[in-house]
């Protein structure tokens, strides 16, 4: 796509740059607010939106084609598919052997 | 604009290649796989910190408590910083505006030199504590937890992780003089900037990690 | 088929008649080529000296096991002589066979490219396969490593004393080379295809290599990242993965495991593109089902990153894990049957013409099909428990990976040897050596299942008395099936040296490699970009062999 290579105006890093900036303060100020269970998954949702805003455009993704979108996207799921499986093996969801509790010991010498 | 353009006067393409769209396309992809691979290279210890903090939340919080957070914080600008004058210096490649070009690279390489001092000096700090885990540990204010030996845990995977973070960081700078060569030769233009744009893909890869890491080590 | 012209002045038009194997004869010229075919050729000579080493190994246990006593080598060292030998095949043979070699040289000419879309990236991926094989051979002089070559910790981290970092360094660096492969395929298939080359029009060999390059991609970082842990955890002397150090090991079987078990897709995918190929071509036949195939493909390479639960029944992983693993496990047979079914099918109604490659590939399709069936025992949990760490599982994978794997790689070198090569190898000899190396393998493993299901564990270097009789079948085969690796590949060595030269298209194969290219290849595969106006495997019946 040389010829029709999306060039993105400079104004657009430096309010992608505020943007980024803003979030990464909002973390912070969010980290001193007790939300007790919510604290991790409200860290995480900022820091979700933080890499959009990069992947989107600081790696101009946004004006990228589908094959970039797919691929891109394929990194963040199969390493959801991986926390996922071996965070659920290790909650109470497992059940049944020891390592199931939280805090406990690791699972060797179990049946 | 000046009147002779930087770079090559005609995109270059490889034998192999038929047009140049293809070859960049080529080179956007293979990035974004490579990319992708390493995705799940960095995944590996994040799931590892994950399921550690899973077992071990007092140790964690009493672990995360030992870390700086206002030099955290400080680093986390640093980089953001270096990543907007990297965007920048794709933007000058493009549009052919040299002197730009160079100061908006040369000054990603400063903040990210800036970023791994900064590092270093916190490194020295946990030293100094007592929080390197291994033969050397020795915490000078031990926490007041169940198991106080489950927060050398954390302080592995801290090292770990961030360590293995800096290692791109030195990568990404080492990469990056060799292009500053380059690009002084004036090998960069409107007709060739790929190269510049890969290597900002890679270093605002670096800069995603981290904005994963800060949160999750420093602040919860 | 059709042909545009060329892109002017893209490259230097050869002046005289040459192949890519002539063109320029310097060690320089090989070392560092670009040339995909080159590199290919690089590839097979690697792989073929870690194939007869990891073979070595193997024999050298077998020997140990012929009398129930431990008398022939200590348990240490019969430890390391299964570790070295399950290293050295897995990281060193099966993982790099098909992609690295046929993979190399034929998905470039396939796509109707003249090279692989990063050819610098290639030819650094095989340096890097030698580095990681220089690492392995520093392995093998600092007294092995015997862990198995799962790394399992604590054994690995706080146990072993031996060079358990010099072999997770070559596993690692190993793995790299295969990502920056698999890398390359996926651009290449996706950028690089000739005009008309739709993605319905393709080989399903292309289709093999590209789904093995997406596993090959999201998983093998893992693996890596996994393997330096355990380096960190030895060298620091840190509690990363060991219980007793506060560390789960439990965490580490499932890293590890979550590549490890697409390794065996990344291992047999290319298989199933190779008999792909040489099925339709000896049976005079379109492939039956084609999108079935090529869609079954691409849902195991998937489909591979849900089960890797199944190899931990009984190691400390949660029960209702272990139900999902295994209930994902039994799916993955499902595409598996397909293709069995399809190729079956274009069988019929063929006209079937026995060659070499034509032998492998139907011997492959039995030995897979056994290997596969034994699997979906190992898939239910309960049946598991008993079977888990026995004979068993050995058989079932080296069924799977040796009656599948080496069998569809020999079949494919056989293939497409007069191609890169220029040579035919001798018919007589070829079928011969399938023939041995089929009995050898069957009386190998065979008595391996038997031997299992009594009860027997792996990984022991003494058994209780009543099980000689099946090892000591078990050995002989092995000797067999070494004698027919051995004859199989000298034939092949005598022939690219003093066998007859060969034709275009000695098959009558259908494809652009046999169609549009010489044989070897030109440097740059073709004087110009071909375009495909018609499907893969558009045989009529009324092909004819080309051979003198
Ligand atoms: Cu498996």
């Amino acid at each position: 796509m040389s010829e029709e290579h999306h060039i993105v105006p400079w104004k657009n890093y430096a309010i992608n740059f505020c943007v980024i900036t803003v979030l990464m303060f909002l973390t912070v100020w969010v980290a001193d607010q007790d939300y007790g269970v919510m604290n991790l998954p409200i860290a995480l949702i900022i820091a979700i939106m933080k890499t959009l805003c990069i992947v989107l455009f600081f790696m101009n993704v946004k004006y990228s084609s589908h094959l970039t979108w797919v691929f891109a996207g394929a990194g963040f799921f199969w390493f959801l598919i991986m926390i996922g499986f071996i965070i659920v093996d290790f909650t109470e969801f497992g059940g049944m052997y020891t390592n199931s509790l939280p805090g406990s010991q690791s699972a060797i010498g179990v049946p | 604009m000046t009147s002779v353009t930087m770079g090559p006067a005609e995109p270059v393409i490889p034998h192999h290649f038929e047009t140049k769209p293809q070859h960049n396309e080529c080179n956007i992809l293979g990035m974004w796989l490579f990319l992708a691979q390493e995705i799940m290279f960095f995944g590996g210890l994040f799931t590892a910190y994950a399921v550690y903090r899973f077992k071990y939340p007092d140790a964690w919080e009493a672990g995360s408590a030992e870390l700086n957070r206002a030099i955290g914080t400080g680093n986390t600008i640093v980089l953001l910083v270096s990543s907007l004058t990297m965007a920048l210096s794709v933007y000058f490649a493009q549009t052919d505006q040299f002197k730009k070009l160079v100061a908006s690279f040369s000054l990603t390489m400063v903040f990210g030199a800036i970023f791994l001092i900064v590092k270093a000096f916190e490194y020295h700090e946990k030293y100094t504590h007592g929080l390197i885990p291994g033969a050397w540990w020795d915490p000078i204010h031990p926490p007041e937890i169940d198991d106080p030996s489950k927060m050398q845990l954390f302080f592995i995977m801290y090292f770990i992780m961030t360590g293995m973070h800096a290692f791109h960081m030195v990568i990404g700078l080492i990469i990056a003089a060799v292009m500053m060569i380059m690009m002084l030769k004036r090998k960069f233009g409107p007709n060739k900037y790929m190269p510049v744009e890969m290597f900002g893909f890679y270093w605002h890869f670096v800069d995603i990690v981290w904005v994963f890491l800060f949160p999750m080590v420093y602040l919860i | 088929m059709a042909v545009i012209a060329d892109r002017e002045g893209a490259y230097a038009p050869p002046v005289r008649e040459e192949n890519y194997l002539t063109w320029d004869h310097s060690i320089k010229s090989w070392l560092f080529t670009q040339d995909h075919k080159r590199i290919a050729i690089l590839y097979l000579i690697s792989i073929t000296v870690f194939f007869l080493l990891g073979g070595i190994f193997a024999m050298l246990f077998r020997i140990e096991l012929l009398t129930p006593a431990g008398d022939v080598f200590e348990a240490d060292r019969y430890n390391k002589f299964f570790t070295l030998h399950g290293v050295i095949m897995i990281f060193f043979f099966l993982i790099p066979s098909v992609p690295a070699t046929l993979g190399n040289f034929l998905v470039p000419i396939m796509v109707g490219a003249r090279d692989l879309a990063f050819p610098k990236i290639n030819l650094a991926s095989w340096w890097v396969f030698n580095v990681a094989g220089v690492f392995a051979l520093l392995v093998l002089v600092t007294g092995g490593v015997d862990t198995g070559w799962t790394f399992y910790s604590p054994l690995s981290t706080s146990y072993a004393n031996t060079s358990v970092f010099l072999a997770v360094t070559a596993a690692f660096a190993a793995g790299f080379s295969s990502i920056l492969t698999g890398i390359n395929f996926i651009v290449t298939v996706h950028k690089m295809r000739a005009p008309g080359l739709t993605w319905f029009r393709l080989p399903l060999f292309i289709w093999a290599n590209y789904a093995t390059g997406v596993v090959i991609m999201l998983g093998t970082p893992v693996v890596a990242i996994t393997l330096f842990l355990i380096a960190v955890e030895r060298l620091w002397g840190v509690g990363i993965f060991d219980p007793a150090l506060g560390g789960d090991s439990v965490l580490f079987q499932h890293m590890f495991w979550f590549y490890s078990h697409p390794a065996v897709y990344i291992m047999i995918l290319p298989g199933f593109g190779v008999i792909s190929e040489i099925i339709p071509c000896f049976s005079r036949n379109r492939i039956f089902g084609y999108p079935f195939i090529a869609f079954s493909t691409l849902s195991i390479a998937i489909l591979g990153f849900f089960v890797w639960g199944h190899h931990m029944f009984v190691s400390g992983q949660s029960f209702y894990t272990g139900m999902v693993f295994s209930f994902l496990t039994m799916f993955i047979a499902a595409p598996t049957a397909v293709k069995i079914m399809n190729w079956t099918f274009t069988l019929h109604g063929g006209n079937v013409i026995m060659t070499t490659p034509m032998l492998y590939a139907i011997g492959f399709i039995g030995l897979f099909t056994i290997g596969g069936v034994t699997g979906l025992f190992l898939a239910a949990m309960g049946l598991d428990v008993p079977l888990h760490d026995t004979y068993f599982v050995v058989a079932h994978f080296h069924f799977t990976m040796v009656g599948g794997m080496a069998m569809a790689f020999f079949a494919g070198i056989h293939f497409w040897w007069p191609k890169m090569i220029g040579k035919m190898y001798p018919e007589f000899m070829g079928k011969f050596a399938c023939i041995i190396i089929f009995t050898g393998f069957n009386l190998t493993f065979m008595p391996q299942f038997i031997v299992g299901w009594l009860g027997m564990p792996r990984r022991y270097h003494a058994y209780p008395e009543e099980w000689q009789v099946l090892n000591v079948m078990s050995t002989a085969g092995a000797s067999i099936l070494g004698f027919g690796f051995l004859a199989c590949i000298a034939c092949l060595i005598w022939s690219a040296f003093w066998g007859k030269p060969a034709k275009q298209n000695p098959w009558g194969a259908k494809g652009l490699e046999w169609e549009v290219c010489t044989s070897p290849p030109h440097p740059h595969n073709f004087t110009s970009i071909p375009v495909v106006t018609e499907e893969a495997y558009s045989y009529t019946g009324e092909e004819v062999l080309d051979i003198d």
